[in-house]
């Protein structure tokens, strides 16, 4: 059945953190049609100061999320028949991030977490060297499997509660990519991955409400991530208490 | 706001209540059982070193489990950081460990 005769009321959310307002538009709808398409429909058709990002259109790059609904979404793999209620969309950038302009969010604070929670490779050989082989059944790398499909989109991050309430939280994803480097024998810097993991904004401020887990477009569960880390940085914490 | 050690102090005072909350229902319901009345129930607390550190450790549990519990509420709805989140925590449980420590001399003193 055709659908294009029907049109979408798209409500979309404009300007920048310190002036904010709503705009309304009416979209074509189509059989087949992602949020993404909606999007670029108002931008090439109806209004080209919209600004939104998106790159691969395929649901690898992550960076066309936004909130749709107040659902955070990749926009490209979201279907508008199955996100519409009574053909409404409404569309907001990601939530617990500044906002540059309209659609785009500013991804900075989500990428300063990642290096607060010292969630990047600390390496332990040179080039020259061999590297440390890993098996594939090799425990820590089973547990590491389960969380390096993280594109880093910030669906987990704009989904969160506990980062909505508390600024100072890492986040899923930081915690999550931390995770997966502690499960990793080639990384150099297990007690600086746990101590960065331990401060005020640290992986015990989760309350395991579990929206990261729920909301990745992936399918990843960093929440389970996340109770890992605690679990390790307990352990170590006791570990040091008795070593003392 | 919560850091490992806030975290485990508030999982370690889980960790001690949960076995006292356990006695505290048993002890509740034997007592109303067979109509043991004040007098009887003072009869038996009063003097007793064993309900002083039953209760005694039920109060301190109590006290630092509910102030970083509340802490962390008063921190993500209510916004308070710093020098007044410390000081809300700290009220929060000298002023239940003064609540619960009038009752338990109350109750053990002889």
């Amino acid at each position: 059945m055709s659908t294009d005769h029907d049109m979408l009321d798209v409500t979309v959310q404009r300007g920048s953190a310190d002036h904010v307002h709503h705009d309304r538009f009416q979209v074509p709808a189509r059989d087949n049609q992602t949020v993404l398409d909606v999007v670029t429909w108002i931008q090439q058709m109806a209004d080209p100061s919209l600004s939104y990002r998106y790159a691969c259109r395929v649901g690898m790059c992550g960076s066309c999320a936004m909130m749709v609904n107040g659902v955070p979404r990749w926009t490209c793999r979201t279907h508008v028949k199955k996100v519409t209620v009574n053909g409404k969309l409404s569309l907001a950038p990601l939530r617990n991030l500044p906002v540059i302009k309209d659609l785009a969010a500013d991804m900075d604070p989500f990428f300063d977490k990642w290096v607060a929670a010292e969630a990047r490779h600390h390496p332990t050989r040179g080039r020259l060297e061999e590297f440390d082989p890993i098996k594939p059944d090799a425990r820590d790398r089973v547990e590491a499997n389960l969380g390096i499909e993280c594109i880093n989109c910030g669906i987990c991050y704009a989904a969160c509660d506990t980062v909505a309430g508390n600024p100072d939280y890492l986040g899923p994803a930081a915690l999550q990519r931390a995770w997966t480097l502690l499960n990793d024998s080639r990384d150099g810097d297990r007690p600086g991955i746990l101590s960065a993991v331990s401060g005020k904004g640290g992986c015990h401020n989760c309350h395991s409400m579990g929206s990261c887990a729920q909301y990745c477009p992936n399918g990843l569960n960093p929440m389970r991530a996340i109770a890992g880390l605690k679990r390790e940085t307990v352990k170590a914490a006791l570990r040091g208490k008795r070593d003392a | 706001m919560l850091d490992l050690r806030l975290y485990m102090a508030q999982r370690l005072s889980a960790l001690v209540m949960a076995p006292l909350v356990l006695g505290h229902i048993a002890v509740m319901i034997y007592a109303i059982q067979g109509g043991l009345s004040t007098a009887e129930i003072l009869g038996r607390t009063q003097g007793s070193l064993l309900w002083f550190l039953f209760y005694g450790t039920f109060v301190v549990a109590v006290s630092i489990h509910a102030a970083i519990g509340l802490r962390v509420i008063a921190h993500e709805w209510l916004r308070l950081r710093g020098a007044a989140l410390w000081m809300l925590t700290w009220g929060i449980c000298a002023a239940l460990l003064a609540l619960g420590f009038s009752a338990v001399f109350a109750v053990t003193l002889p």
